[in-house]
């Protein structure tokens, strides 16, 4: 038996220039950073504050920012793929097939897994238990597992870039391409290690949200009291913990096929591959609710404050978000109208996707209506969520025709599909995500980002995603299939141009948010809000400090109504003189990062087939859990004098602030 | 708060219907209640999982490529002691967990360690059931029906196993603290467990080996 399992200097890519140099400058990127931290005497403090916190801000703060860098990964691939197809015309272009597939794997893998999953995780973490006014979820510990098992997956899907190679067969590892027979090397293990690995981290999120949402709420906090974001979020995780089972269960299956040779989705001995698509899509459906419903949440959240106008219609808005949960989990067949289930099948499932566009439908109308008539201000928030609506119905709308199943026959795998979810995911989830992140960043830093950089990388993602998205419906209806190497067609290749030219206009975009992000940390002090509520808010997490301290609230609050901040404020009048007690507040742990530790040796040594190995690291993360169950001292109690005195200087600077601005108006 | 606020409160409380925290009147609920209640989503996650593998046995149970199918190949004795097993343990941990809300520590240790070696039997006779199909040359990549069984059923067994590590850990950790408020909440979530793998028993037993079994 090999020591090293599969793993030999093979594995090196030193035949390939390009993921050769690129996983060299990260490798050496990363090496630097390290080098930085520790060299500067920074590692104390990031271990103390950030590595082992179980704080949810902190988190969601990570959460966000693993997003961010994914982001960046996987728009190289994209713009990899556009500049590819820009010259592959009569032509091989620069990247070779076996390398052009796993851009395409790669890109699609990372921007759903490793960029929009963590993103509206990472808002939910640090929005949700501030808005129901409560001091952290209900598994602070696990949160953290949670945040650092998706890392685990992310580094994972990196390390192939290096060492190896990735899946071939798309995002979804479709049978029978990705069974060993078609696939023999280890990309497909590559990809449903780290999901699988990361898959748990998510569904311990959603069982951690579904709890703190139906059990944690400040008092008064009822159903129907509760901020819209805070019912998206609730959507998103049940469907999380009806979904993502499926998912595991599913790459369980094809990893059973891959390692012990079982049948369940093999040409022989009775497998049955179209098993794989329909039970990939009975969790892949809900997935895409799972990433856009907390976007119409942040929406919501920012029409409302931006139009200074409670929200329109708030319950049939609860009513929508709750229906589409629910229908979410009835259209999967849509995805494969061409598998051959008969016209009746094909029917019933084509209606129900139309079905799915009214609760939409009825949201875009609220959001409308909500800034009929209000004062609005124009901030990056708002700007990004305009956009949202004009792009969404577009890509809500093509959405519609392909769910009619004859049009469906035609445009199926073609470039038309590519563009309509490309339509909705970065129309809906990422403009969604940019809304929160410039909504919530002066929440979680205490000072406002860029106004200026944030309104340009709008602009530029805007226009950039027309020009890159629209010419691909044209493509599509002239009958390009997707993932295409190469072609011959010159009808296409103009479009394609223009499209490569939209992928560089979001590359300013990007380089805006860079340099936004960058200029805003250097010019804090000018972009300071010492009030904790920058945007004249109305929910919860406005009435405290920003940042908020660690306990959140030095005195949990009292709901009397919907859009609860805003109600206190205008009561105001009301001597804020609490009875301050003191707070308990979890203690940090390493748990989290140890357990993905041990977490990543064994999904290298699974993907390699080091079984030493694999069994260590398996043993390593039961064995964490059971130190952390040993441990005695499971909290930390902030004395009462000290949450006094960080509440007061936050409602003095609240104050001054206050009385400044009545005075220069 | 003023007089008027808390009067306004109180009417607004019996209105909701009573002090119910689900409808926000009482504040976030007591660490007991939600990590009960959080386990349960978890146990609710689970059966989703088994649920696609009872999918994908449905799917599959015609595909024996020529190969037995179940009603060849399934000994009911043999589920039968296993059933018996396994309810068993349920019963016997549900016995430690009275013993545990009586702080008996000595009748939680024997009703927990009944538990384990019922559990433990339950998982030496499946894997008996399994070694013998593997040696007849029935094993999993026989056939796909022969792999969603294995699936399945071993999912299950899998489930069994590190429920009975869970266990050993449970004792251990009474042995060496005590019935401290966090361990007694943990011993809720095993026992929640392990009685959530019976449901999923009586399921296996029923789909698999009784449906399989009759024509």
């Amino acid at each position: 038996m090999n020591l090293l399992g599969k793993l030999t200097w093979a594995a090196l890519p030193l035949d390939q220039p390009i993921p050769m140099i690129a996983s060299a400058a990260v490798a050496l990127g990363i090496l630097a950073v390290l080098a930085w931290v520790v060299l500067s005497g920074h590692f104390p403090y990031l271990w103390r504050e950030w590595i082992t916190s179980v704080d949810h801000k902190h988190i969601g703060v990570m959460y966000c920012l693993l997003a961010l860098v994914m982001l960046l990964r996987g728009f190289s691939d994209a713009i990899m793929m556009r500049s590819q197809q820009a010259v592959a015309f009569h032509a091989p272009g620069y990247l070779p097939p076996e390398h052009y597939d796993q851009v395409f794997s790669a890109h699609g893998t990372i921007m759903i897994f490793f960029v929009a999953m963590p993103f509206v995780i990472g808002l939910m973490n640090f929005v949700v238990p501030l808005q129901l006014g409560v001091r952290d979820v209900a598994f602070p510990t696990l949160n953290s597992v949670s945040f650092w098992l998706t890392a685990t997956g992310a580094l994972l899907v990196n390390l192939s870039l290096g060492i190896g190679e990735f899946a071939r067969t798309g995002w979804l590892p479709y049978p029978p391409l990705s069974e060993l027979t078609y696939s023999p090397g280890v990309g497909v293990d590559y990809y449903l290690w780290s999901l699988q690995i990361s898959g748990v981290g998510t569904l311990l999120t959603g069982i951690n949200f579904v709890t703190t949402i139906l059990k944690l709420r400040a008092p008064g906090m009822s159903y129907l009291r509760m901020p819209m974001f805070c019912w998206t979020a609730l959507a998103s995780n049940l469907l999380i913990v009806a979904a993502f089972p499926i998912l595991t269960a599913t790459l369980a299956m094809l990893i059973l096929d891959r390692y012990l040779g079982f049948h369940f989705f093999t040409n022989e001995a009775g497998g049955n591959v179209m098993m794989f698509m329909n039970l990939i899509w009975a969790w892949g459906h809900p997935e895409v609710y799972i990433l856009v419903l907390p976007a119409f949440g942040v929406f919501s959240e920012v029409v409302s404050t931006f139009s200074g106008k409670p929200l329109f219609g708030y319950r049939s808005m609860v009513i929508a978000t709750m229906a589409i949960c629910l229908l979410s989990f009835m259209v999967w067949l849509h995805h494969f109208f061409t598998m051959g289930a008969g016209a009746d099948v094909n029917a019933v499932f084509g209606v129900m996707s139309m079905i799915i566009a009214v609760p939409t439908g009825v949201k875009v109308f609220n959001w409308l209506f909500t800034m009929y008539g209000g004062r609005i201000r124009f901030e990056t928030p708002v700007l990004w969520s305009i956009g949202f609506m004009v792009t969404f119905v577009i890509g809500g709308m093509t959405g519609v025709l392909l769910a009619v199943p004859p049009a469906d026959f035609l445009l199926h795998n073609s470039l038309f599909l590519v563009a309509h979810f490309h339509n909705v995911i970065i129309g809906g989830v990422l403009f969604g995500a940019f809304a929160g992140y410039e909504y919530w960043f002066p929440k979680a830093f205490g000072f406002r980002l860029h106004g200026g950089l944030g309104k340009a990388a709008f602009w530029c993602w805007l226009i950039g995603f027309y020009l890159a998205f629209m010419p691909l419906y044209v493509v599509g209806l002239e009958g390009m299939t997707r993932r295409m190497q190469h072609y011959d067609v010159p009808a296409w290749h103009p479009w394609l141009l223009l499209a490569a030219a939209g992928s560089v206009v979001i590359l300013i975009g990007i380089c805006c948010q860079i340099a936004q992000l960058w200029i805003s940390i250097a010019r804090r002090e000018a972009l300071r809000d010492v009030t904790g509520d920058p945007w004249d808010g109305r929910s919860l997490e406005w009435s405290t400090a920003s940042p908020p301290p660690a306990f959140n609230y030095a005195v949990l609050p009292d709901v009397r109504g919907e859009d609860a901040y805003w109600s206190i404020k205008r009561a105001a009048g009301e001597p804020a003189s609490p009875a301050y007690e003191a707070i308990e507040v979890p203690r940090n742990s390493p748990t989290g990062f140890v357990c993905a530790f041990f977490a990543t040796v064994m999904g290298f040594a699974l993907i390699w087939h080091i079984w030493w190995m694999a069994i260590a690291g398996l043993i390593g993360a039961g064995a964490t859990f059971v130190v952390f169950a040993w441990r005695d001292r499971t909290e930390e109690v902030i004395p009462a004098a000290e949450v006094e005195r960080i509440d007061r200087q936050n409602l003095q600077a609240r104050a001054q602030a206050l009385a400044g601005k009545a005075a220069s108006a | 708060m003023t007089a008027a606020h808390a009067a306004d409160a109180t009417a607004e409380i019996s209105l909701e219907g009573g002090q119910a925290t689900g409808r926000g009147a009482g504040g976030p609920a007591p660490v007991r209640v939600y990590v009960g209640y959080g386990f349960w989503i978890f146990i609710l996650s689970d059966m989703v999982m088994f649920s696609a593998f009872f999918a994908a046995y449905a799917v599959l149970e015609g595909a024996t490529a020529g190969g037995p199918g179940g009603r060849q190949l399934f000994d009911l004795t043999n589920v039968a002691w296993e059933t018996a097993c396994l309810l068993l343990s349920s019963f016997a941990c549900g016995l430690a967990s009275l013993a545990a809300a009586s702080r008996n520590a000595l009748w939680f240790h024997v009703a927990m360690a009944a538990t384990f070696v019922l559990g433990a039997v339950f998982v030496g006779l499946e894997l008996k059931e399994f070694a013998g199909l593997a040696a007849a040359g029935d094993g999993p990549q026989r056939s796909a029906f022969l792999s969603a069984f294995f699936t399945l059923v071993g999912c299950h067994g899998l489930h069994v196993t590190a429920g009975l590590l869970w266990l050993l850990t449970m004792m251990a950790q009474v042995l060496a603290k005590g019935f401290r408020a966090d361990i007694l909440r943990r011993i809720l979530c095993f026992t929640l467990f392990w009685h959530a793998l019976d449901i999923i028993w009586v399921a296996i037993f029923t789909v698999v080996y009784l449906m399989g079994k009759t024509p």
